[in-house]
């Protein structure tokens, strides 16, 4: 028995769906469902790895999920860009769900669609870039008499000097944001990532994805180099994309409001708020 | 053939999966939650992100770039990995 996960919604055209489209999630070949002049991107993946159960499972494995997310990820980016695309882990019973998606929320989908059309998503980090205040005042002060006085000084005015950089870094990240925010038709923050996941031992200070449009693409590029001059020593800017518009595209379902309505339901509720 | 194609010169090596993951999964990597999965369009799933963030952080140490002291954290939280 299958099921069937979904990676992204088009338009229905003539072309329905590029011929070198990767395997996906489950190594399956990639196919459509189209109703209501729209198309699907679906898998089919077999249902005893994909039940909800064995997916939550699954998710604590670091290779499955990568494996799995990456998948998903080329599927999409192969699909391309007139495609809406759908967030990692939805899965239907079967393709007549699919369909009745598409019927029911037609309209949506192609308000959607027409947001996205010739625009891709772009993000930039920025993270605080760090001098080390211990290595600044090690230097200065001759020895004196009340070493120990001196030394609870130099860490005062080293910590000082540490809140008032990571302050006025975080006010260069606000900035950043706010230049590139100017040059998007959408923009949006995700939650800065732990230096657990990123390896970088600085203070992501900005996490933030733009949704630009093709025509500015240049533009935008240019912008954040000129950020990443402007605001040299302080911040470090890094862009990343393009990207497919995840985070601009969410099912025209009410899905949105879903972690609300799920709450209710929910047994494995809030151990980490 | 895709418009990610655009401005190659800007393009990234790979995906970092931790910016991968910000994305694919509502509600980000990050947020102390959870991210829900819409099983059957109907029947919702919650899942700990918990196993989630100790997997992208064991993803992370194993990484390409291990010249970062990140194995290093104290924090071995809701562990799937042994």
């Amino acid at each position: 028995m299958t099921y069937t996960w979904l990676y992204a919604v088009a338009r229905a055209g003539p072309d329905p769906l590029p011929p070198d489209v990767p395997d996906g999630v489950a190594d399956e070949g990639p196919r459509t469902v189209t109703a209501d002049g729209l198309l699907a991107v679906v898998g089919s993946v077999p249902a005893p790895d994909f039940e909800a159960d064995a997916l939550q499972r699954h998710l604590g494995e670091p290779q499955w999920l990568e494996r799995t997310a990456r998948a998903h990820h080329r599927v999409v980016t192969a699909v391309g860009s007139r495609a809406l695309p759908v967030r990692y882990g939805t899965v239907y019973r079967d393709d007549d769900r699919v369909r009745a998606l598409l019927t029911a929320h037609a309209d949506g989908f192609r308000t959607a669609l027409a947001g996205i059309t010739d625009r891709t998503e772009w993000g930039v980090k920025a993270y605080q870039e760090r001098t080390d205040p211990d290595a600044a005042a090690e230097g200065d002060g001759p020895p004196d008499d009340r070493p120990g006085t001196a030394y609870l000084l130099r860490r005062r005015s080293a910590r000082d000097r540490a809140d008032h950089a990571l302050t006025d870094a975080a006010e260069r990240a606000r900035q950043v944001h706010r230049a590139l925010a100017g040059l998007a038709d959408r923009s949006t923050e995700h939650p800065p990532q732990p230096p657990e996941a990123t390896g970088v031992r600085e203070p992501m200070l900005l996490n933030g994805a733009y949704l630009v449009h093709r025509s500015r693409a240049a533009e935008f590029a240019r912008e954040v180099t000129g950020l990443q001059r402007l605001h040299g020593p302080a911040l470090r800017v890094e862009l990343t994309g393009p990207w497919p518009p995840y985070s601009f595209a969410d099912l025209p379902t009410g899905e949105a409001g879903a972690a609300g309505a799920a709450g209710a339901a929910g047994p494995t509720g809030g151990d980490a708020e | 053939m895709s418009a990610y194609d655009l401005a190659p010169e800007l393009r990234q090596r790979d995906v970092a999966l931790v910016d991968l993951l910000d994305r694919v999964l509502a509600g980000g990597v990050v947020i102390a939650g959870e991210i829900t999965l819409s099983i059957a369009d109907v029947d919702l799933v919650r899942i700990s992100l918990r196993a989630l963030i100790a997997s992208v952080r064991s993803l992370a140490a194993d990484g390409p770039t291990a010249d970062g002291p990140t194995a290093e954290g104290p924090v071995a939280g809701g562990g799937a990995a042994p």
